[in-house]
């Protein structure tokens, strides 16, 4: 008797998991409910990958809790951003959540990891990996992890971002335009570089890109 | 021939049981040589830049490389998610952060507390079995000849024998009336969190870590210099949070020192009879400010985790 209702239950999973998945997929390809929200992927990509010319970040493979904090932060204005503060207010909660989660889910780059353990060449990989300490400036990577391929919620990858994102947005810190940082510890840092080292560390960043298949 | 045949078989079949042993009886903390934080005039180890390329630029190289990256580099001697540049900041270079160039020099040194003059390797081999929880490398290994090379080469042109400015964490007063542990999780809760995770666990990358874990199984033991909350606390107010050193108040460094050092950690490899009580008068009692063997919310600490 109870049979048959087993299929059943698993039609209206397989429903309601694909509808949350088309749900998160539509708000990134199409826009959300709101006609304000508009589609990510205009600018982000069709598999967040971003749009390096342009400055707008990759968000494949970023921590969902950091996007998350992101949004809720441009709608507040606590990340201050003409283009992304109006679509991040007209995204609802779920489809922020949504949206977050699934590009969480695609997956970063695979960089070789380079670490402090490597020798240094340049003005850029010198700050990534052996910091200012005469400045306070830790090594990138002492926070964003080897190659810069970010730590938990609150430590971005660096890897996979392009340059005119990178220093667009140390730019911000030195500036004080970008101040959502957790208790300043990007903001103090980027406030003592110069614009050669915020050139010179986003290329650096910029430039650790997938694995060859040679490697 | 047979004698020395003999000889070498001993030695060989020595060793391995001599680098069980703890070669290091002694974490009692530098008393003197703190520096003075004021002064800017510290000693300037030479730059990566000037190490020559050759056999000894490369052993160099391979000791920086251990420090930095110790689990990497010396798997078999870490017992911890710990790196040597976890306590010694800025690759063992920075003033104030036990710098390797001002250490190098006043070894060997006689230790009052194992009444022995201990060589710096004995004192590399301390850190593994403390701060590292894990074994002590040879003395005549690769790791202690590495590890050696790299603090030899930073204290090129340092005077032999002299306390330098900048050896030591600065010490911090206690604050008056003690520490207080609530407020500690109130600091760490806010500044220390979200790099080493709500409960002390560090944060990796992989399967190796960023962020040191700080209390727990994977972090310092408590026979570890960094168990005293003085010593952790001199060391967090010069370094912590990251790149912002100086910046908490002698009163938060204290209790924050505290609270990350009221929490349970691998056992002190010291530990006589099994007894924690008997390891404290003997190794914990004169040592500092520390809680091992104390109640702290009803439960002893020092059994160990």
């Amino acid at each position: 008797m109870n049979v048959p209702l087993w299929p059943l239950a698993g039609l209206f999973l397989a429903i309601s998991v694909s509808a949350h998945a088309a749900d998160a997929a539509a708000v990134y390809s199409k826009g959300g409910t709101n006609p304000a929200a508009m589609a990510c992927a205009t600018c982000h990509g069709a598999e967040g990958e971003g749009m390096a010319a342009a400055g707008f970040p990759r968000l494949a493979g970023l921590s969902a809790n950091y996007m998350r904090k992101q949004l809720a932060d441009f709608a507040s204005g606590a990340r201050a951003n003409p283009i992304m503060q109006p679509i991040a207010a007209a995204l609802s909660r779920e489809e922020a959540d949504a949206v977050s989660t699934m590009l969480a889910d695609k997956p970063q780059p695979q960089v070789e990891r380079i670490d402090r353990t490597a020798l240094v060449d340049g003005p850029g990989e010198t700050l990534a990996l052996r910091g200012a300490w005469d400045r306070n400036i830790p090594e990138c990577v002492a926070c964003h992890g080897p190659s810069g391929t970010g730590v938990g919620d609150a430590f971005p990858p660096l890897a996979g971002q392009s340059a005119q994102y990178l220093s667009s947005q140390l730019t911000a810190w030195r500036q004080g335009t970008r101040k959502n940082d957790p208790n300043d510890l990007m903001g103090h840092i980027a406030r003592s570089l110069t614009e050669d080292e915020v050139t010179a560390v986003s290329t650096y960043f910029a430039g650790l890109t997938d694995k060859g298949a040679a490697k | 021939m047979k004698t020395h045949t003999t000889a070498l078989l001993l030695m060989s079949l020595a060793f391995p049981v001599l680098a069980d042993d703890i070669a290091m009886e002694d974490q009692s903390q530098i008393l003197t040589g703190a520096g003075d934080p004021a002064s800017s005039k510290y000693f300037q180890p030479p730059k990566e830049s000037e190490l020559p390329d050759n056999a000894y630029g490369q052993l160099v190289q391979q000791g920086r490389a251990i420090f930095v990256d110790t689990k990497m580099h010396a798997p078999d001697y870490v017992g911890n998610g710990l790196a040597c540049a976890n306590c010694h900041l800025e690759q063992g270079r920075k003033a104030n952060s036990a710098p390797l160039w001002a250490a190098y020099t006043m070894y060997p040194a006689y230790r009052k507390k194992n009444d022995k003059v201990n060589s710096y390797a004995e004192r590399l081999q301390g850190c593994f079995q403390f701060s590292m929880n894990g074994k002590a490398p040879e003395a005549d290994g690769p790791v202690i000849a590495a590890l050696s090379a790299y603090s030899y080469w930073l204290a090129t042109g340092a005077p032999t024998g002299q306390e330098l400015p900048g050896r030591a964490y600065p010490d911090v007063p206690q604050p008056e009336g003690g520490y207080d542990l609530a407020k500690g999780e109130q600091v760490y809760d806010a500044q220390c969190a979200v790099c080493h995770g709500p409960n002390g666990e560090g944060q990796k990358s992989g399967d190796l870590y960023v962020f040191p874990p700080l209390w727990g199984a994977d972090s310092f033991n408590w026979g570890a210099g960094m168990h005293r909350i003085n010593t952790a606390a001199a060391f967090i107010k010069e370094n912590m949070p990251l790149g912002k050193g100086g910046t908490l108040s002698d009163e938060d460094a204290w209790n924050v020192a505290a609270f990350m050092n009221s929490h349970e950690r691998p056992q002190d490899p010291r530990l006589i009879d099994g007894s924690v009580e008997k390891t404290r008068d003997k190794y914990h009692a004169n040592d500092g400010v520390n809680l091992y063997g104390e109640i702290v919310n009803g439960k002893m600490l020092g059994k160990g985790i």
